[in-house]
Parts: C-alpha cells; sequence; structure tokens
C-alpha cells in the first residue's frame, strides 16, 4: 500500500464524501459548503495526474467564484426550509434510472483495455507545455473562448438587470 | 506501482451520478445548477484521467478541460442571471413552478 494509494484513497473519499452531503443536507448554505470541499478535492485528484495547472484553476474558478457565486444567488433569493414531499414515486424512477446507468457504464469500465503508455509529465513543465500548445495548436479555440466570456459577461448583465418599466 | 486508470473512471463516475440523481430530483434551482456543476467536474476528471493513461497520453485532455472549466464557469453565471431575473418576476426559485412555457 503506497503513500499514492493511501492519498488517492483519501481523496476520493472527500470528493464522493462531499456530494452526498451536498445531495442530503436540508440547508441550501451547507450544500454550498459541502460541494466547495468537493472542489478542492477534485483538485487534489488532479495534482495526482499531474496536472497542477488545471488543478489551480479548479481551486481559482470552482473553490473560488462558483461557490462565491452560488452563495450571492442564495442570498440573493428566498428560499423555504421545508424539504419537497409527495414526490416519492419520481425520486423513486430517478433512482432506478441513475442505477441502471451507474451500472452500465460501470460494467463498461470493467472491460475496458487500453493499450498504451502512461505520459510522463513530472518531467516537463506543466505550466510551460500547456502555454505552448494553446497559444499555438489551439489559440483559435482559446480566442473563441474569450469571445464566449464576453458575451457570458454581456448576457448575464443584461438578463440580471432591473428593466426600467418595472420599479 | 501507481493508481490504475479505472479507479480515477469509478470517482468520476460516482460523481456523475451523484449529480445527475441530484439534478433529476432537487425542487431548488440553485441545486440543480450545482449538480450540473457537478456533473461537469466529472468530465474534467475523466478528461485529465485519459490526458495521462489514455491510449495516446499527451497534454491535449488538460487543455480541454480547462476550456470546460471556462464553459461552466459561463454557464454558472448566465444560469444564475436567469435565476435571479426569474426570482423577481415569480418570486420562487421552485423548478415545479418554473412552468410558464408549459401552461
Amino acid at each position: 500500500m503506497s503513500g499514492q494509494f493511501v492519498a488517492f484513497f483519501i481523496l476520493s473519499l472527500l470528493t464522493i464524501g462531499g456530494a452526498v452531503f451536498m445531495i442530503s443536507l436540508q440547508k441550501v448554505v451547507h450544500q454550498v459548503v459541502a460541494l466547495a470541499f468537493s472542489f478542492l478535492s477534485i483538485a487534489g485528484l488532479y495534482v495526482m495526474l499531474e496536472a497542477e495547472f488545471v488543478a489551480v484553476t479548479q481551486v481559482l474558478v470552482y473553490a473560488g467564484s462558483i461557490s462565491i457565486l452560488m452563495l450571492f444567488g442564495i442570498m440573493l433569493t428566498r428560499h423555504d426550509a421545508h424539504e419537497d414531499t409527495g414526490r416519492g414515486k419520481f425520486k423513486f424512477l430517478a433512482f432506478i434510472v441513475v442505477a441502471a446507468f451507474f451500472v452500465l457504464v460501470f460494467m463498461g469500465i470493467q472491460t475496458m483495455n487500453i493499450e498504451g503508455t502512461p505520459a510522463n509529465f513530472s518531467q516537463q513543465n506543466n505550466v510551460l507545455e500547456i502555454g505552448k500548445l494553446m497559444f499555438s495548436q489551439y489559440v483559435i479555440p482559446f480566442e473563441i473562448m474569450s469571445v464566449l466570456l464576453l458575451v457570458a459577461l454581456v448576457g448575464a448583465i443584461i438578463l440580471a438587470k432591473r428593466e426600467a418599466d418595472d420599479k | 506501482m501507481t493508481v490504475p486508470l479505472a479507479s480515477y473512471l469509478l470517482v468520476a463516475l460516482i460523481l456523475f451520478c451523484i449529480g445527475l440523481y441530484g439534478a433529476l430530483t432537487k425542487r431548488n434551482a440553485v441545486i440543480v445548477l450545482l449538480s450540473m456543476e457537478l456533473m461537469l467536474n466529472a468530465v474534467n476528471i475523466n478528461l485529465v484521467a485519459f490526458a495521462k493513461f489514455g491510449a495516446f497520453a499527451n497534454l491535449t485532455g488538460q487543455i480541454f478541460s480547462l476550456f470546460s472549466i471556462t464553459l461552466a464557469a459561463a454557464e454558472v453565471a448566465v444560469g444564475l442571471a436567469i435565476l435571479i431575473s426569474l426570482y423577481r418576476n415569480r418570486r420562487t426559485v421552485n423548478v415545479d413552478e418554473m412552468d410558464l412555457l408549459k401552461r
């Protein structure tokens, strides 16, 4: 049992535990905090996969901005404390569907056979290599992504802005 | 000896299933958005895992996951803006009561 397995076990336990708490907790703010734990542990999983830049981006974007944005969304709206009732049948149906999906994909993972040597990213500078690729081979997706961010920014402002006549 | 690819894929699968269940059953729109984020995260784990262990292991998976993280951030911003403007008009965040187009 090497240290890597122990780290993977703890990180995946935290990830799945945070997600399960997100589903099962009652208060909305608690759910968001549980999910923030899950996001942080996923960043740890990225570090184990030698994707340091993606891990830092995960902490910045998910654990930082998306959690805070969700908290803002909760604070700006009103949430009743009562838990939903009377949908037991639908919940059961959804559970059956999700369980069937889980079993199917699990069987797919078990029978999967990928031949190939694992990449050895630890010898190279991760950020440097990503930057080189991003600005040479993937420069057009990069620019399109910046346009998308601009459109999302403008769209979010226009959607959330109070209209002039309903003051 | 490193952690095999199937373990990472299994963690991502469990996360995706939890997110799918939450998105299908929760009535609070904010929690539905959060469940979608969970599903996107599961996909990102898969991308990064295949970037290391895939048949042609290279950095493309990591770059793809960076794009997907950007997309998720934009999606959350627009989704919350829709949610807030809907709340201003209907005074609810319950997805069952968001049925303007159905009536």
